[in-house]
């Protein structure tokens, strides 16, 4: 049994644990040449050269927004596309719709940033010329860092929001139909039966989501804000996760010991503000992740 | 959660519902919703749809603007192009191999860790368990990993697009509660007190009772691996090795088309007006592969998803 586990806890050790030793160069000034350990200590000036930086509140807010701006408005879609499948008696139709509604799950990141810029070309883009019928100016969407987060946001909805409905459908199959059917008998009307039967089965799955929601506040679809991102639209689209890809490996002169320190601040911020959401969730809702 | 499986259940109600006759308001809320689904599933179908049909209409027509629904001028010079493109058929048999490897390494190491930790008396299991799930919370983040992946020489090799991500923690819960529910312990007592090894029950008896979970972790890292781009980003600066994900970030999003080695003047003309015509059959190109699978394997994700979901 354990020789079983020994490849994949060999994997764990190397690609999970071993970066987590490796975190330590945010506390010291690290330099190739004496590696890990032998880079000189420095104790918390990379952080407090962060919090210090002009850019800090910028990041901060910029994440914040874009991941709460996402959270408000797709958390709920999910549970109301859900809720109207099961209401649906025709089976062949809300298979259809279930077999469309999941499709864009399944494709990737640059491709969906890639409909987007043909999308909204400012030459030849379907948006373009719909707003040129309806007679609004014609601006640039991606090149705008008022447009930046409706376009991410949304998009997002579009790619995500099929595939979340799943883990919905599958805690309204659990509801037993003789409710349903009593609440019928009572003369419950359809909208009824929804608010009073089918919402509380879901909520307990709601309440599990939206926790581990809020440990990832500091930490948004990193891979499709640097896709999305560019000069023009900077000014809304520079994230924490953006920030350190720049600072530690994208720049001319990497600096290996402050973006791990930034990332590290992201990463504990995540994990306290999941443990808070679940203590507050276990005493208030009932429902939490341990 | 399929529709398969919840279709009794619907009958039942219906017949209810039946017996007390829906009410007017009822029928009319249900007639509202079903035509709210359907508008919502043209919205979610139109972008693909449109791609799909510029990709096939004429460059011309699309850059007037003429192409809204359906293909106009049906032409198929954008899919001509992308084979004078040595880069991007590089990037295809690239992204096929990471694919593919990946989801071997991935599913292998998946079935590994799932198997013992489905076993009820393992001694240090709760550890190992914490140990894996702890990872989904906090990790060392990019710049440790990097270096790591540095020290280990992988930089600039085909292992790095497929070593660091291989393993899935949410993929080894899903796994491991499908050997729960599957494989009975008094099975696997069974075949230890006929002197087989745990080794060998696990290749003789768990892995053929396996198909579903199998085939369910070798797609969703395949389509995984294919839709990666980032690892090529910060691992590899061989354009040879890049995925074809990374290709087409740099023609797509950052409009860079490699024109060298086009010398005749009109012919760089004609590239340039085929290179928003390129855009579209290249998405269309590097979405089939997993929007092919998906049909086929869409019950099993539902399954894992709606497994992990209730006991993980």
């Amino acid at each position: 049994m354990y020789a079983m586990l020994a490849l994949p806890l060999l994997w764990l050790a190397i690609f999970a644990y071993w970066p987590m030793y490796g975190v330590i160069i945010a506390f010291k000034d690290f330099n190739v040449v004496d590696g890990i350990w032998g880079s000189p200590w420095v104790g918390l000036k990379h952080f407090e050269r962060f919090t210090d930086s002009y850019l800090f509140w910028r990041l901060i807010k910029n994440t914040v927004v874009l991941h709460v701006y996402e959270l408000v408005a797709t958390f709920p879609l999910p549970i109301i596309l859900a809720l109207a499948l099961n209401m649906v008696r025709r089976r062949w139709f809300s298979r259809w719709v279930q077999l469309i509604t999941y499709a864009p799950h399944f494709i990737s990141t640059v491709v969906v940033v890639g409909i987007i810029v043909v999308l909204v070309d400012p030459t030849t883009g379907v948006v373009t010329r719909l707003t040129d019928l309806l007679g609004l100016p014609t601006f640039d969407l991606l090149g705008n860092p008022g447009s930046f987060r409706h376009l991410y946001v949304w998009s997002g909805a579009w790619q995500t929001m099929g595939f979340s409905a799943i883990i919905y459908l599958a805690a309204l199959t659990s509801v037993d139909p003789e409710l349903h059917e009593a609440a019928v008998v009572d003369g419950a009307s359809r909208l009824r039966r929804v608010w009073h039967i089918d919402l509380p089965a879901i909520r307990p799955v709601a309440v599990v989501l939206l926790i581990l929601n809020m440990g990832s506040i500091l930490s948004v679809g990193f891979e499709k804000v640097l896709l999305m991102q560019n000069n023009l639209n900077l000014h809304a689209s520079e994230v924490i996760d953006t920030y350190v890809y720049k600072v530690g490996l994208e720049a001319q002169i990497p600096q290996f010991s402050y973006a791990t320190a930034i990332g590290l601040f992201r990463s504990v911020v995540g994990l306290v503000l999941l443990v808070v959401a679940n203590s507050i969730a276990r005493r208030f809702a009932k429902s939490s992740l341990w | 959660m399929t529709a398969d499986q919840m279709a009794p259940d619907d009958r039942r109600i219906g017949a209810a519902a039946v017996a007390v006759q829906d009410t007017r308001q009822d029928k009319i809320v249900t007639i509202c919703v079903s035509a709210a689904l359907a508008l919502f599933a043209f919205a979610v179908l139109y972008p693909l749809v449109y791609v799909l049909s510029a990709s096939l209409s004429d460059p011309s027509n699309v850059v007037s603007g003429e192409v809204w629904l359906w293909p106009v001028g049906f032409s198929l010079d954008a899919y001509k192009a992308i084979f004078d493109y040595r880069s991007i058929l590089t990037g295809f048999g690239n992204s096929v191999v990471y694919a593919i490897g990946g989801a071997l390494l991935a599913t292998a190491l998946t079935l590994l860790a799932g198997f013992p930790l489905s076993r009820k008396g393992l001694p240090g299991k709760g550890l190992i368990m914490a140990l894996f799930v702890f990872t989904m919370m906090f990790n060392g983040g990019l710049i440790p990993t990097y270096l790591v992946v540095e020290q280990l020489h992988m930089l600039n090799t085909r292992w790095a697009m497929i070593v660091p991500g291989a393993l899935a923690v949410w993929n080894v819960i899903i796994t491991r509660t499908y050997f729960q529910v599957s494989i009975p312990e008094e099975l696997h007592e069974a075949a230890t007190m006929d002197g087989c090894s745990d080794f060998g029950f696990f290749w003789r008896v768990v892995l053929p009772l396996s198909k579903p979970i199998i085939a369910v972790n070798l797609l969703f890292y395949a389509v995984g691996q294919w839709n990666s781009w980032f690892n090529g980003l910060i691992y590899l600066t061989n354009e040879h090795l890049f995925p074809l994900q990374l290709m087409l970030r740099q023609i797509l999003i950052q409009n860079k088309i490699d024109a060298s080695g086009i010398q005749d003047a009109a012919e760089l003309l004609r590239r340039k007006e085929l290179q928003q015509q390129l855009k579209f059959s290249l998405i269309v190109i590097a979405a089939i592969p997993p929007l092919l699978i998906y049909p086929f394997v869409q019950k099993h994700f539902v399954k894992g998803a709606m497994i992990g979901s209730l006991k993980g």
